[in-house]
């Protein structure tokens, strides 16, 4: 059965809609792309869409309570709320760099999460010291 | 009162006393841009003065991708652009001082400002360089009838609740306005846990750029629905609920399309308003439509050697460019104080037709031979397809930029040669926006 799939260009702020015409995942014909990395961003994103996925994760004893994280990699678009679901049990410790592995392997995905900030550790307060 | 005032008084008296080459308000991507440029044109005694805790200004809560395109040829999110800039301005060895609220610039730039360790410092500036960004608009600007029940946020306030503060603001949301913000915000509460409603935008396009639309609501199936606004917000206590209307061309509810939305939190996403306060004590004049300071293309402002430049001076949509404007006007205010600026006889006045909402800047009024091109930034008043923007001076086409979309939300530049300035028919130039077949 023949089917038709509607997807949006972002590669530039002209955003082509694109009109795929597909049949069993394989695509048959594709219209209203301006050029060719529109056919390539159509490709890509009905074959396998993917995303950098921004969240925060919990940080302890940190300046603030949390810290910015991203995928080292795009992941399939599928798996973000499952990855984010997954995040939310992980706590990481002060002091923290940009660039830092907080998460091996999210969602069997074989992408990392990494920092997006140094965190410094939290000075322990000297009046609340005694 | 006389005698709280007496005691202000003799604060003053044991007040620490400063002086230094440059001062920089706000310490957020335009502060840090400018505070880099000035140094490297070779001044070392700069001040950045920020109240936050941190230098990064809104970045830090920014931590979606989308960043640094234009700058950095790759893209970076939020708090890893800011970082850059901090490691800079650190590395340069300038003089940072954070949890620090600026009270008062004067016009003859004497800055006022106080923290915990130092009190009230009056610090005599020879430049002054302001980069306070902007503030969201707020449900009173915007004068939405019912009660006063918890639950409304701006976009803003709920994306710092989220991002650094881990606080959910609510559970089922409505999003008013399209901006990015008000996207990015609609996947960030999706994402964490809350349902999304709809974002509804009153405009008949969204005011955000399209990837924002295809990543934040069209992978999530939230709905964006156009031409429509929140009539009445219900509830006591808490949010309960909103009326929604469709709306005519002049923006009005129409009667008979009510319908109610159940939730429990709105997020506001309409617009942001440029922070001049201290500007205009200081004698600064303001612009009618960015808000923010009229300024010459050094970014100098009304009053003499007060410069101003990112979000406080006309509201970005892109960092890259505050960093490229901020930049400007530390080379400039940099470049000033080593008397190297050349001061133009009879300024170039820049004017636009009806086209364009607005251009930055106002006028050229300094001649630099070390400068190649001068960039104006400029906005359309309504989307256009196919046009190309002009300059022209007395009749005469001197430069144009072809533009396959001009939209409101997207900033268009020009870059104007200064070789071309140099030989003008008369010291004005005329902006104006031009369908290709015209041209």
């Amino acid at each position: 059965m023949t089917e038709t799939v509607e997807i949006t260009c972002i590669r530039c702020p002209i955003g082509c809609d694109i009109e795929l015409e597909v049949e069993d995942g394989e695509i048959l014909s594709m219209e209203g792309a301006g050029c060719i990395q529109g056919e390539d961003y159509a490709r890509e994103e009905y074959r396998n869409p993917t995303r950098v996925l921004p969240t925060t994760v919990r940080v302890k004893g940190g300046v603030l309570p949390y810290v910015p994280v991203k995928t080292a990699e795009p992941i399939p678009k599928g798996e973000l709320e499952a990855a984010v679901k997954e995040l939310a049990t992980v706590e990481v410790e002060a002091p923290i760099e940009l660039g830092d592995v907080v998460f091996e392997d999210v969602c069997g995905t074989g992408v990392d999460i990494v920092a997006t900030r140094d965190l410094p550790a939290k000075e322990s307060d000297p009046l609340a010291a005694d | 009162m006389t005698e709280s005032r007496q005691a202000v008084t003799g604060d003053l008296d044991a007040m620490r006393r400063e002086e230094h080459d440059l001062v920089v308000v706000g310490g957020g991507p335009a502060g840090l841009g400018a505070a880099q440029a000035a140094y490297d044109e070779g001044v070392d005694d700069i001040v950045i003065l920020e109240r936050d805790f941190e230098l990064g200004g809104i970045l830090q809560q920014c931590v979606h991708p989308g960043f640094g395109l234009e700058y950095f040829e790759e893209e970076l999110t939020g708090p890893e652009y800011a970082q850059q800039f901090i490691e800079n301005v650190a590395e340069r060895g300038v003089d940072i001082r954070l949890d620090t609220m600026v009270l008062e610039v004067t016009h003859d730039r004497t800055v006022y400002a106080v923290n915990d360790e130092d009190g009230v410092t009056e610090i005599d500036a020879e430049k002054v360089i302001l980069a306070m960004g902007c503030r969201e608009r707020t449900r009173d600007a915007l004068d939405i009838p019912g009660s006063r029940p918890a639950g409304i946020f701006t976009a803003g306030t709920a994306q710092r609740l989220i991002n650094m503060e881990g606080k959910l603001p609510g559970e089922k949301a409505v999003i008013l306005g399209s901006g990015d913000v008000g996207l990015i915000m609609a996947r960030h509460m999706h994402l964490e846990g809350a349902e999304v409603e709809a974002v509804l935008e009153i405009m008949p396009y969204t005011g955000g750029i399209t990837r924002n639309v295809v990543q934040c609501l069209e992978d999530f199936d939230i709905p964006l629905r156009t031409q429509q606004t929140i009539t009445e917000i219900h509830g006591n206590d808490r949010v309960e609920g909103v009326t929604v209307q469709e709306v005519d061309e002049d923006f009005e509810p129409i009667p008979g399309t009510e319908y109610e939305i159940e939730c429990d939190t709105i997020l506001l996403s309409v617009g942001l308003i440029p922070e001049n306060e201290l500007s205009v004590d200081a004698g600064v004049d303001l612009h009618q439509v960015t808000g923010g300071p009229i300024v010459d293309e050094t970014r100098e402002t009304n009053v003499e050697d007060i410069y101003a430049c990112g979000n406080v001076l006309h509201v970005h949509d892109v960092v890259d460019w505050v960093t490229e404007e901020s930049m400007i006007a530390g080379r400039s205010a940099a470049r000033s104080l080593q008397d190297r600026v050349e001061t133009r006889e009879e300024p170039i006045e820049i004017e636009s037709t009806g086209k364009l909402r607005y251009v930055v800047p106002d006028r050229i009024s300094t001649v630099d031979p070390d400068r190649e091109e001068i960039p104006l930034y400029m906005r359309v008043h309504a989307p256009m397809e196919d046009v190309f923007v002009t300059l022209s001076s007395g009749g005469e086409q001197l430069a144009r930029t072809f533009e396959r979309r001009a939209e409101p939300g997207e900033m268009v530049t020009l870059n104007v040669d200064s070789d071309t300035l140099a030989e003008l028919p008369e010291p004005r130039l005329e902006l104006d926006v031009v369908q290709r077949e015209e041209a």
